[in-house]
């Protein structure tokens, strides 16, 4: 069964179609990955799914439930955990509060109850070393392993990432893609959102294709990358 | 980034996995500890040998820290930058005044009517400036002070816009002071100042044990996360509005209980004097910036400045204010975490510290880790 259905999302600011009457099927514990090319409404269909946005017209279903009238932090204690492309992270608190807060809320736990769990997603995205450190101070890249940390620590189960391998060496990336792996492995579904092709093949098993807020394609990654469509649109390739 | 499973993170830790500790605890914290205890015992006897003169400075002192504490909690915690909290004060005031004068209360139950009724009043005020953002909401809080401020001077039982005395003999009524009186063998009117410096003690001190409980909680947790970002918080399940909602009407309890509580003392209550911008929130903030906001020790150490400078400087008249402005403007400038940032930036030295801080065996092994760590 569908852990997540969106079905005729349409959304607009203005003239600006960000998503266009769009539908698809998460299914549970599946790892899908969207691309597209910048401003094709990406980020924007994970500020519709997470709830961030509100939806002009469509429905989004969790788990079967209807939550397209739902407020954010109601959508997270569904399950739907998220990154942000640009990381927001709560400066003033350190690395591990940052975790404790979102996994104590995230998870309607006790501080107690989530410590230790935290502190195992702080080793396994290896901010450990930082973890009594103001999240405000963190460089770039140690930014994006919060986002993904903090999102971890809501306990999703399905996990929206907003190119998280953005700006990574190549080494770094590597590591990144085996983490999201083992979160994968444990049954967590996974959209995807990235430009790094590479990375995004090695983890998903069907890609979205996005434009102007219309899906283009959606299938295998071998099919889409093959795809006329996604070659002239999104690789911009003259055919 | 090291390649461990998250097969132990599963949501049920096993507990083989609990090797780490957390603790909000520090060398420094726990002899500020005792002497906090020294402190609280020297302020609950201090009746016994300070004069009544130092007893109503003392008094001051407290009440406008239990203020202090609560406009902390709104601007510093709850980014609730409110100019109107002397809507509370007043409104707080007024309601003791009619219970003790009208009703014929116990003065200590129309304390607490006070701050009952602050709270039922900052429950229809807070949906309306709960609209407003940044500036729009610190105007919407004064005005709606300006409203209260007009409707009760309007109340003619309690003397319109000039205002009424309480009965006399409302001190001696106070629970406890024919007792004090005869312990000690005071005059009925010392033995209410120092009832009246024992309930402002009580009341500073609740108010502190209750912000520094609420900031040790996942509450204050989520408070800290909505301050920071509030997109990311909601991203993380909590709710700022309702958060900041229950800090609002916490804050106007308290507050009204302080606004009752000094018009108790004063016995003398007027609109215009109950409902000052300038007493009840400009003096306020002014304590809070210059102690160092979004701190718990900043309130206190800023009353205590505010206190030798209005001492120091009360009889030069406009001179004063310029002064507090101007203070408040260098320190602003210089020091924005205020004199108690200052103290704890140089010494890490927290009396009430609430940074969770983890610790445990695999943090020590694990910390070389990371090619880019």
């Amino acid at each position: 069964m569908a852990i997540l259905a969106l079905e005729n999302l349409s959304k607009s600011f203005g003239a600006l179609k960000v998503a266009d009457d769009v539908s698809f099927t998460l299914e549970e514990g599946e790892a899908l990955g969207i691309i597209g090319p910048n401003g094709a409404g990406k980020s924007s269909l994970f500020n519709l799914i997470n709830g961030n946005l509100r939806v002009d017209s469509g429905r989004i279903l969790f788990d079967g439930a209807d939550v397209t009238r739902q407020p954010p932090m109601a959508r997270c204690l569904a399950g739907i955990g998220r990154t942000f492309q640009i990381p927001q992270p709560f400066q003033q608190l350190t690395v591990f509060e940052n975790l404790l807060v979102a996994a104590a809320y995230g998870a309607r736990k006790t501080e107690r109850e989530v410590s230790d769990r935290c502190a195992d997603i702080l080793v396994a995205t290896g901010l450990i070393a930082r973890a009594n450190q103001p999240a405000g101070s963190l460089g770039l890249l140690q930014r994006k392993r919060l986002e993904l940390a903090r999102a971890l620590a809501t306990d999703p189960r399905v996990l929206l990432l907003d190119e998280i391998a953005g700006g990574l060496t190549e080494a770094e990336c590597g590591e990144l893609v085996e983490t999201i792996r083992s979160i994968h492995a444990r049954g967590t579904a996974i959209i995807w959102v990235e430009h790094v092709l590479h990375a995004l093949n090695s983890v998903v098993s069907r890609l979205l294709v996005l434009n102007f807020g219309k899906v283009i394609g959606i299938g295998r990654p071998a099919e889409i990358m093959e795809s006329q469509a996604v070659r002239q649109i999104y690789l911009g390739i003259d055919v | 980034m090291t390649h461990e499973t998250l097969s132990s993170s599963s949501s049920q830790a096993p507990a083989a996995a609990s090797a780490w500790t957390v603790t909000t605890r520090n060398r420094a914290s726990s002899v500020a500890a005792l002497l906090i205890v020294a402190v609280l015992l020297a302020g609950i006897a201090a009746p016994l040998f300070a004069s009544r003169s130092v007893l109503q400075d003392l008094f001051f002192i407290l009440t406008m820290l239990t203020l202090a504490q609560c406009w902390n909690l709104l601007a510093g915690y709850a980014g609730l930058v409110s100019v109107g909290q002397q809507a509370f004060v007043g409104f707080g005031a007024y309601v003791m005044a009619a219970s003790v004068a009208l009703g014929g209360f116990d003065p200590v139950v129309a304390i607490l009517f006070g701050g009952l009724a602050a709270m039922l009043l900052s429950v229809p005020t807070a949906l309306f400036v709960f609209r407003l953002h940044g500036a729009y909401f610190a105007i919407g809080t004064w005005v709606i002070a300006e409203v209260v401020r007009l409707l009760l001077a309007q109340w003619k039982a309690l003397g319109g816009g000039t205002g009424t005395s309480l009965p006399t003999g409302v001190a001696r009524e106070l629970p406890g002071v024919r007792l004090v009186a005869d312990w000690f063998g005071v005059r009925p009117a010392q033995a209410a100042d120092m009832v009246y410096y024992w309930l402002a003690l009580l009341l500073a001190c609740a108010a502190i044990g209750f912000a520094y409980r609420l900031l040790r909680s996942k509450q204050g947790l989520g408070l800290a996360a909505v301050r920071d970002n509030g997109q990311a918080a909601r991203a993380v399940g909590i709710d700022p509005n309702r958060i900041r909602f229950a800090v609002y009407l916490a804050a106007a309890f308290v507050t009204g209980l302080a606004g009752a509580l000094i018009y108790l003392q004063k016995a003398r209550i007027s609109p215009d004097a109950a409902f000052s911008v300038t007493d009840w929130t400009a003096y306020v903030i002014f304590i809070v910036v210059i102690g160092g906001i979004g701190t718990i020790e900043g309130p206190i150490i800023g009353v205590v400045v505010f206190f030798i400078l209005r001492n120091l400087f009360a009889d030069y008249g406009s001179w004063y204010l310029l002064v507090l402005g101007l203070l408040g403007i260098a320190i602003m400038l210089f020091a924005p975490r205020g004199l108690w940032g200052l103290f704890t930036e140089r010494t890490g030295i927290q009396l009430f510290p609430v940074r969770r801080i983890l610790a445990g065996g695999p943090l020590t092994k694990t910390i070389k880790g990371g090619p880019h760590g």
